[in-house]
């Protein structure tokens, strides 16, 4: 297991939310993303990102796709098994 | 009491609500406001299996029962029986994508606690399936405590299973009372019941297959840096070419038509006041409005087209970052894109944008986006004053006029956006948080159901505003009548004509002569008045009947200058000639502070562009 920040996650490489800043995020921002389902414990995998500095970033978020910018990217950290790591 | 039973339907966005209402209802719609609040209140019947009627109403899409908009504030009073001009329903229609149980099921959660009958569609089953997802409703059934119907809104499947469910809730009767408190200013813990959520899924979920994942694939393309962007740009250049080119024998078709009822009222009527109020004033007035449906439709088609198959998103998805660089963030990008609709509606969608100065922004600017009713005024004059030539391989120059006239709107929305961030509506930088929905072929009904409810609004319009504004301002040009002899016409000499006069003086140096200057008053009420404003003015001033055939266009072509034509193309770019979208802002920003900037502004920039435009024009000797 490897703690990396889901900014620094590579695209279409699934990981765990291991820890997430709630305090650095604005509270509305928070709570968008706690019903769009970000908890500790859900698997999320970045998907797309968009063009002009690759941001936002398209998440898998359990079943659903979230586009987050990567200011919500920075706070978020995550798990990754090392298999997967070495797999990508 | 005999009251018909309330039911309404609530659910997460992107759930598929409002096409389970429409498989449950049909076209008969009401589309009505919620009073204080301009929040969509969406009606209909819907007829149980044993004939009872129940009305039933769409409530907004929210994502719980804590809300952050007004719209999800509206589904939130409404289901705990605080929202003014509704009564508490008498059973709730809880819609949850099957394909996203985890999350949808949350909501479900908070509302099966209110303790009103409900009956949960587990809706877009077919989708859940391709997914590989196998799901056992029991399981779901029991845990929540209600009936759990699978349904495919799209695809009119469960309709008659759901309809009898909602028979028996209906039935039962509100057995709880709701605990005053609960959904109402007390704290959700959105984490726990997310969990409750999730674990209630997994329990429901028997087996999941990998499934054969269309949208990851297709978004590998639509959201490619480099495709992408070229897909997008292409499909709204597609989009503005297909408003021009696609529409033209429908308005053709209607402009015949509206000749031949002319003819017709000129054969059958003697001459007087009477035939040329009904010519003149009526048939010319509102035809020339009622031409431009074609192209309000097929523009409309593609933003429901775009709304339904879930691209809109995606093309949020790609403007983020540019938005940003003007203060704004990608939600905008929807409400400024339904704003080339019309502004009324993209103003309204800027609700779900969470931080209030960025929405403040949005509203300021959506006028500026090219809005339908500008298409009138845009059509008729490049129609006259633009060669119908190409200027490339399947380019032609008028589509290429039209596209830069959109263009223009944009950038100065843009740059005003970037003024205004800075000064009235100064604040953190907008954030940007969005589902992006799987990808769905949309029913052709719901797009049809849509589109007429988009038709009706503008034919309403037509038939009231603009008739009213027609004749008033036919009555204002035809009275007092010139005298025989007098070198001046009619229009010069009318009471109408008098007022011209006198904001022509404000207006000449921008090119405009006197019948612009007529034509802007009663455009106030919408911008395509001011094409039946010049039809009439004209068709006033005929005399003799030969000349009474021209069109519209030939008669501006004899009597304005290119320049002219070019400063009133630029004027309409920015103006804010809508009293509608003025109204409309004043309800959302709850003062009028802000319309009247709004006016102040947009009038400031129109009358500088149109300057601009003409004394650039006249120097370049055009």
């Amino acid at each position: 297991m490897s703690r990396v920040i889901l900014d620094d996650l590579p695209l279409n490489q699934a990981a765990r939310i291991a820890a997430i800043d709630w305090a650095a995020l604005a509270p509305g921002d928070a709570k968008r993303l706690r019903e769009l389902g970000f908890d500790e414990g859900v698997t999320i995998e970045p998907l797309h990102r968009a063009p002009f500095g690759r941001d936002p970033v398209a998440c898998k978020v359990g079943r659903m796709t979230v586009a987050v910018r990567r200011a919500h990217a920075l706070v978020i950290q995550v798990d990754v098994s090392e298999p997967e790591v070495e797999a990508a | 009491m005999t009251t018909i039973p309330l039911v309404a339907l609530v659910g997460n966005p992107n759930a598929g609500k409002s096409a389970l209402f429409n498989a449950l209802t049909g076209a008969r719609q009401k589309v009505g406001n919620y009073p204080g609040v301009t929040v969509e209140r969406h009606a209909g019947r819907l007829a149980l299996e044993d004939g009872r009627p129940v009305e039933l109403i769409d409530l907004p899409g929210a994502y719980s029962l804590d809300p952050s908009s007004p719209d999800e504030a509206v589904t939130r009073d409404v289901v705990i029986g605080k929202q003014e001009g509704e009564r508490l329903p008498d059973a709730l229609i809880v819609v949850v994508d099957a394909a996203n149980l985890e999350n949808h099921l949350r909501f479900a959660l908070q509302l099966a606690e209110l303790g009103l009958p409900m009956v949960v569609a587990l809706n877009m089953i077919d989708l859940a399936t391709r997914d590989g997802l196998e799901i056992d409703p029991e399981i779901l059934s029991r845990e929540l405590g209600v009936p759990v119907i699978p349904t495919v809104a799209v695809r009119k499947r469960g309709m008659a299973e759901l309809k009898a469910a909602v028979g028996e809730a209906v039935a039962q009767g509100n057995l709880r009372k709701i605990e005053p408190g609960r959904g109402d200013g007390d704290e959700y813990d959105t984490i726990l019941d997310t969990r409750r959520a999730r674990d209630l899924a997994r329990r429901a979920i028997l087996s999941e297959a990998p499934g054969r994942q269309w949208t990851r694939r297709i978004d590998r393309i639509l959201l490619h840096p480099v495709i992408g962007l070229v897909v997008l740009l292409a499909l709204l250049f597609l989009i503005f070419q297909a408003v021009f080119a696609w529409a033209t024998p429908m308005m053709d078709g209607i402009e015949a038509a509206q000749g031949w009822i002319a003819g017709g009222v000129d054969a059958g009527l003697p001459d007087g006041f009477a035939k040329s109020l009904l010519i003149d004033g009526v048939i010319n007035g509102v035809g020339s409005v009622i031409v431009f449906l074609p192209q309000i439709l097929i523009l409309f088609f593609f933003i429901l087209l775009l709304e339904g198959t879930g691209y809109m998103t995606r093309a949020a998805f790609l403007m983020d970052r540019m938005m940003s660089r003007f203060g704004l963030s990608g939600s905008s990008f929807i409400p400024l894109l339904s704003s080339f609709a019309c502004a009324i509606p993209g103003i309204m969608a800027t609700r779900t944008i969470a931080d209030p100065k960025d929405r403040l922004t949005t509203i300021l600017i959506a006028p500026l986006m090219t809005c339908s009713a500008r298409l009138p005024v845009y059509t008729i004059i490049i129609g006259a004053f633009i060669a119908n030539d190409t200027v490339g391989p399947g380019i032609g120059r008028q589509g290429l006029v039209l596209f830069g006239l959109y263009v223009a709107g944009v950038i100065g929305a843009m740059l005003a956006a970037l003024v205004l961030r800075r000064t009235v509506a100064k604040g953190a930088a907008a954030s940007f948080i969005m589902e992006m929905p799987k990808y769905q072929l949309p029913s052709l009904r719901d797009l049809l159901i849509g589109l007429w409810q988009r038709g009706y609004i503008f034919l309403r319009r037509a038939g009231t505003i603009i008739f009213a504004t027609t004749i008033v301002l036919w009555v204002l040009l035809s009275f007092p009548q010139v005298p025989e002899g007098s070198t001046m016409t009619q229009s010069e000499y009318s009471a109408a004509g008098r007022v011209a006069k006198g904001l022509n003086v404000v207006m000449a140096p921008i090119g405009f002569n006197e019948e612009i200057s007529l034509a802007l008053i009663p455009a106030m009420a919408a911008r395509e008045v001011a094409v039946s404003a010049l039809a009439t003015t004209y068709s006033i001033d005929e005399s003799d009947e030969a000349q009474a055939e021209q069109s519209l266009s030939q008669r501006l072509q004899a009597r304005w200058s290119l320049p002219t034509a070019l400063a009133f193309l630029a004027w309409f770019v920015f103006a804010p000639q809508c009293l509608s979208t003025i109204a409309v802002t004043r309800r959302e920003t709850n003062s009028w502070r802000w319309p009247g900037f709004m006016l102040l502004y947009l009038f400031a920039l129109a009358y500088a562009a149109a300057g601009i435009t003409y004394w650039t024009a006249t120097a370049a000797g055009l």
